[in-house]
């Protein structure tokens, strides 16, 4: 009787699951370490009065300020015992709207723990007086909202995070070096997830 | 041996999956040969990569009704495809949306939209969205250039049209512009990818 051990379909079984395991281990770690970021430079020396922001939006008693991305930057750069979320929306962005109660909640549940939520619209300037401001109003908005508006994206998109490609909603949760970024839209559960991930 | 087909099947259905959700995130780099397809126009005839046998390359632009980034750049749009459709490079327009999930792009509105702006180009919907995830396009408008060569349609510029969505007066860089000028002076693309910020593909 000739035994080709070649053809022994227990040999071959074995050997498809080695490297199917291989194959599985190598994709699943590409999954886990591209949404999260560290930074690793170490951050600059932060001034510790709030950004200064290049023009202040007011109506019906609510006030947005308005900001370019240099004045921006240090709401990403906060070094201290706090957890930021900070969320990219824009009014006509249906996901992010859908999300924005979400926020709030975290907002409200976690106030007194050190988090704070901030809501940077991304609204056209032409709109920000039409829509943002009356929204801000008619949805009787908690958290901070502010406003970012510099046009050239292309420069500081990747500044918030090197893998946004520039879809919103985008957020931002950190808390001094602990950083990680989501490209994506959030049910209350996993945001909150997250955000533990982060405070711990 | 039953154990172990069990085995081999759970690791066959694991990879696969793994394989599935990397993909759509990742698409196409700058390089990599674009495949062409076969998508309806809003005249309701399929149009692929492969009729345009004069041109020279491609500008693919995904970009829907609805998005207002979108609706900023579509007089850009339209007077990319009357510059460079002469030179060799047409616009293809694609909507990647999913009509169900954001009802102002659906097929009908797609055609609205193009008879009231006189799109010059033609302006498809990715059906069954089957195409953007190739290319890797996340958003509203999202550009990808491509250029015919030998060995198929290579993308060239991936990313934005040009550096201000929300005045088109105050534009300094026009990426997409310059990355086409230079393949018609058969010369390397300075800068092959810029972000810009758009609106979500619906799925």
């Amino acid at each position: 009787m000739l035994n080709f051990s070649g053809l022994n379909p227990i040999y071959t079984m074995r050997k498809m699951i080695i490297l199917l395991a291989v194959f599985s281990f190598m994709s699943c770690k590409k999954e886990v370490t591209s949404p999260e970021t560290t930074v690793s430079e170490p951050e600059k020396a932060v001034v510790a009065d709030q950004p200064k922001p290049i023009k202040v939006y007011e109506k019906d008693g609510i006030k947005v300020a308005s900001y370019d991305f240099n004045a921006f930057e240090p709401f990403l750069k906060k070094d201290n015992d706090t957890t930021y979320v900070v969320n990219f929306w824009a009014t006509w962005c249906v996901p992010c709207v859908e999300e924005l109660p979400h926020f709030e909640k975290l907002n409200t549940t976690y106030k007194d723990q050190k988090v704070k939520v901030l809501l940077v619209s991304l609204d056209m300037p032409q709109k920000v007086e039409s829509n943002l401001l009356p929204f801000v109003k008619k949805k009787s908005m908690q958290s901070e909202v502010i406003y970012l508006n510099d046009p050239d994206a292309n420069a500081w998109i990747s500044k918030v995070d090197t893998a946004w490609s520039g879809a919103i909603p985008a957020t931002v949760i950190y808390k001094g070096g602990q950083r990680k970024f989501y490209e994506q839209q959030f049910t209350y559960e996993a945001l909150e997830k997250e955000l533990k991930s982060v405070m711990k | 041996m039953k154990a172990i087909k069990f085995l081999a099947l759970t690791l066959v259905v694991g990879a696969i999956s793994a394989f599935t959700m990397i993909k759509p995130a990742a698409g196409y780099k700058v390089g990599d040969v674009a495949t062409d397809f076969s998508l309806k126009n809003v005249d309701n005839k399929k149009v692929s990569l492969a009729d345009f046998k004069a041109a020279k390359g491609f500008i693919v632009v995904f970009t829907c009704n609805h998005c207002p980034y979108a609706q900023a750049y579509e007089d850009r749009i339209i007077a990319l495809d009357k510059k460079y459709k002469k030179l060799g490079y047409p616009v293809i327009a694609i909507n990647p949306n999913n009509p169900a999930k954001q009802k102002d792009d659906s097929f009908e509105l797609m055609q609205v939209r193009a008879k009231e702006k006189n799109f010059t180009f033609p302006y498809l919907l990715d059906e069954g969205q089957k195409v953007y995830p190739q290319y890797g396009a996340t958003k509203t408008p999202h550009v990808y250039i491509l250029q015919k060569t030998k060995v198929g349609n290579v993308v060239k510029y991936i990313g934005a049209i040009d550096d201000n969505y929300s005045d088109a007066a105050a534009v300094k860089e026009k990426y997409a512009e310059n990355a086409l000028d230079a393949l018609l002076k058969n010369k390397e693309v300075a800068v092959k990818e810029t972000k810009a910020i758009g609106c979500s593909i619906k799925t």
